[in-house]
């Protein structure tokens, strides 16, 4: 084979685009958590705002529709100084019949410097920071079941800012791990930040075994999957999975891997709980659990503010 | 017109022949093999000095894309792109728009590619009616309009029972059926189920589909007599259950991918779609398997599997874009290159591509069931000479066929070809081989 080099990297190993978690040097995942570290105090100021990428254009492309994910990154480019142009892809061009590079081209022409990508299909980002312009940058929100990096970051933020440290932990991810991008995400995260036991918990149907060559402990008994856990991060069970070949119906779903307070007793006293959103009440995750004391989920949105805009303004800074 | 080859290395894998000599041609024949008497007096001399004189490859996948594509002239650029690759006769599958199902189609698509003066096309017809795995076509019209064989192309027959008729009915013509082993529920992936597929998200096609469809044709097969062509396996597992067939007597041949018998799913890299390929890459395990079995003559016979796509075709997302990559004008550097990498003799690797596939093909040839694929005195003139010391960089605009997509793309590869005769004439010569 020939080898390749990993794009999201410039010659010099500097981060020009955001595409997967996978590959990408712990120093640098530890530059983004340190950079959003100092801009949730932006936040929380009268003036929300920093002239980082003043004059700069940043292009949401939701190719597939997320209002939440899309308004976190608007938010985060606004208070970066950026002007900020929201296309909802799904509902114009592509249903006319442009293809994916079209549209690409036609928007580097209206001088993009940014795009936030969210594409249905795996791997559609890489494609599109293949053929954009050099100086224009690419940010992965999501594609298919492949990657969602910058919730994987705000993930090891929400951890690091509760446990401090990584190299002690147990991390147990419970769901729908085969069609998650998060979890993905997560677990290159966290082996890259050197977590020991990484446990994905679910049905076999859910969490096939061939996980374990990404580092992880695959367990399909949620009792043995939580026991002693420092973090549990539950993933949210899509609709259209919840009765079918996959899983027989929710309520069976949630009577085995749901997280309610008698099965979170089994984590280490403090354990936090996370979740990517939005969360299915009584199907992923009990309602005592999700608004309990060891429910860390609207954190994890507020720190997902600052590590979007850490991310934004580390690539806009680094040349192809 | 007569035509004396002079002093190359004359390789025939069907004789075992491997000797520098001589061979004169003339009214499409080779009419002397090593020596030739002094009275032959060619129109046309070529020196071949320093290169190998072998068959005209024969491969038996390739699509060309007609009918469907008349007016963007795919058949002249893949014809072309087969003479330019070595490739004397060459096999079609049936999956084109419309489907080859009927003989005025078969008899159309012939005579077009004989109007070409290039090299020999041989289609396969469908089995099945628009190839919907329901009614059986007509085979005898079919056969009688040109047809070597009967296959399903990528769509699968998922009805048993329609397979087993179809299977009985062909056996009882002596009618070759070809098949890629691929169960249709479980085959529904883009790439090979594994730990690469599923850390990059990608839906996974599992080699249960492979070994649960061999083990379904080994059944009707045993049941009902019919001699299948297996059609570019994929997995260790299935080269197994292809073993075990063969050694219990099953009328079963085999070929295998020339891009799953080099590359394995690591190669999709970040996301190359050139690398979207039926059936998928799977794991070095598969790939190993494959090459040895290829060189223990489990599987027999090698393929391009060359598969013309648009460029706008391939720039999509991996799971988007649509299989397939050009082949033809590889074939012989990457048999070259397997050779080479598992020690094979030039005469072995070059079976491979040659005497085999012909083997395959065996009476449907017709009049060159003799003769293609090899070298034989009196038998047709296809041959192709190439360089076999001559490395070249494969750089896809330089390529003949429209098709620009390749998982080769960069490869420094073994062989290049300098001229390739069809029946006596030449059909393609490099600019370095006219004299």
């Amino acid at each position: 084979m020939l080898a390749q080099r990993n794009p999201q990297l410039n010659a010099h190993g500097e981060l020009i685009h955001l595409l997967s978690i996978e590959g990408l040097p712990r120093a640098v995942l530890t530059q983004i958590l340190d950079t959003a570290g100092s801009f949730l105090s932006v936040n929380d100021r009268e003036v929300k705002k920093v002239p980082l990428l003043r004059g700069k254009s940043v292009f949401n492309l939701f190719f597939e529709n997320s209002t939440r994910t899309r308004t976190t990154f608007e938010i985060a480019a606004k208070r970066l100084s950026a002007d900020v142009i929201n296309l909802d892809i799904a509902r114009s061009s592509t249903a006319k019949g442009e293809s994916l590079l079209d549209t690409i081209a036609n928007l580097s022409a209206m001088h993009a410097d940014m795009f936030v990508v969210r594409h249905g299909e795996s791997g559609a980002p890489y494609l599109i920071a293949k053929h954009c312009a050099p100086h224009v940058h690419v940010v992965n929100a999501g594609d298919g079941r492949h990657a969602h990096p910058t919730q994987g970051l705000l993930d090891m933020y929400t951890i690091r800012h509760y446990k401090k440290d990584f190299s002690g932990l147990t991390v147990a991810i419970v769901g729908d791990i085969v069609h998650s991008r998060v979890a993905r995400s997560d677990i290159h995260a966290l082996t890259t930040l050197g977590v020991p036991e990484i446990r994905a918990v679910g049905p076999k149907t859910l969490v096939p075994g061939d996980l374990r060559e990404m580092g992880v402990r695959v367990c399909h008994d949620m009792v043995e999957g939580i026991r002693g856990a420092d973090v549990i991060i539950m993933l949210r069970l899509q609709n259209e999975r919840m009765s079918g070949a996959l899983l027989p119906s929710a309520g069976e779903f949630f009577k085995n891997y749901g997280l309610t307070p008698e099965k979170l007793a089994l984590a280490k006293p403090d354990a936090i709980v996370m979740h990517p959103g939005p969360i299915n009440r009584g199907v992923e995750i009990d309602s005592a659990v999700a608004d309990g004391r060891q429910s860390v989920i609207l954190p994890q949105v507020t720190f997902g503010i600052a590590v979007r805009m850490a991310v934004m303004s580390i690539i806009a800074g680094n040349n192809a | 017109m007569k035509i004396l080859i002079r002093q190359g290395r004359i390789v025939d894998p069907a004789s075992g022949r491997d000797a520098v000599g001589d061979v004169a041609i003339a009214a499409g024949r080779i009419v002397a093999l090593g020596s030739v008497s002094a009275d032959f007096t060619p129109n046309r001399t070529i020196d071949a000095r320093g290169l190998v004189v072998a068959p005209g490859l024969v491969d038996l996948a390739t699509r060309l894309r007609e009918p469907g594509h008349e007016h963007e002239g795919m058949l002249e650029s893949e014809m072309a792109a087969a003479a330019a690759g070595g490739v004397t006769s060459l096999v079609c599958q049936p999956d084109t728009d419309p489907v080859l199902d009927e003989p005025g189609l078969v008899e159309m698509l012939k005579f077009r590619a004989r109007s070409l003066n290039l090299s020999h096309l041989y289609p396969l017809g469908a089995l099945t009616r628009g190839l919907k795995g329901e009614a059986l076509t007509e085979m005898a019209e079919l056969t009688e309009a040109g047809c070597v064989g009967f296959a399903q192309a990528e769509a699968p027959c998922r009805d048993t029972l329609v397979l087993h008729r179809a299977l009985s009915y062909a056996s009882t013509f002596g009618y070759t059926v070809w098949l890629r082993p691929q169960d249709a529920w479980l085959g529904h992936g883009v790439a090979a189920k594994g730990p690469l597929a599923t850390r990059m998200g990608l839906s996974g096609v599992p080699v249960i589909a492979e070994t649960i469809a061999l083990n379904t044709i080994f059944e009707l097969v045993r049941d009902t007599g019919a001699r299948v062509h297996l059609c570019r396996l994929s997995s260790a597992a299935g080269v197994e259950r292809v073993r075990r067939a063969k050694a219990e007597g099953l009328p079963v041949s085999a070929d295998v991918a020339m891009a799953n018998l080099h590359l394995t799913d690591v190669d999709i890299g970040y996301f190359d779609a050139a690398m979207r390929l039926t059936p998928p890459l799977r794991q070095q395990r598969d790939r190993d398997a494959l090459r040895a079995a290829l060189a223990d003559g489990t599987l027999d016979v090698l393929v391009s599997d060359h598969t013309p796509v648009d460029a706008d075709a391939k720039n999509l997302p991996f799971a988007e874009a649509e299989p397939g990559a050009t082949g033809l004008e590889l074939l012989l550097s990457l048999a070259l290159k397997w050779g080479a990498d598992s020690g094979q003799t030039l005469a072995r690797t070059l079976a491979t591509v040659t005497s085999a596939p012909a083997a395959v093909l065996g009476d449907a040839l017709g009049t060159l069931a003799s003769s293609a694929g090899r070298l034989v005195e009196g038998g047709v003139a296809d041959l192709c000479l190439f360089d076999a010391g001559a490395d070249w960089v494969v750089h896809a605009d330089a390529l003949r066929s429209r098709c620009r997509a390749t998982p080769f793309a960069g490869y420094e590869l073994p062989g290049r070809v300098r001229c390739t005769i069809v029946a006596g004439h030449p059909a393609y010569e490099a600019a370095e081989a006219r004299a």
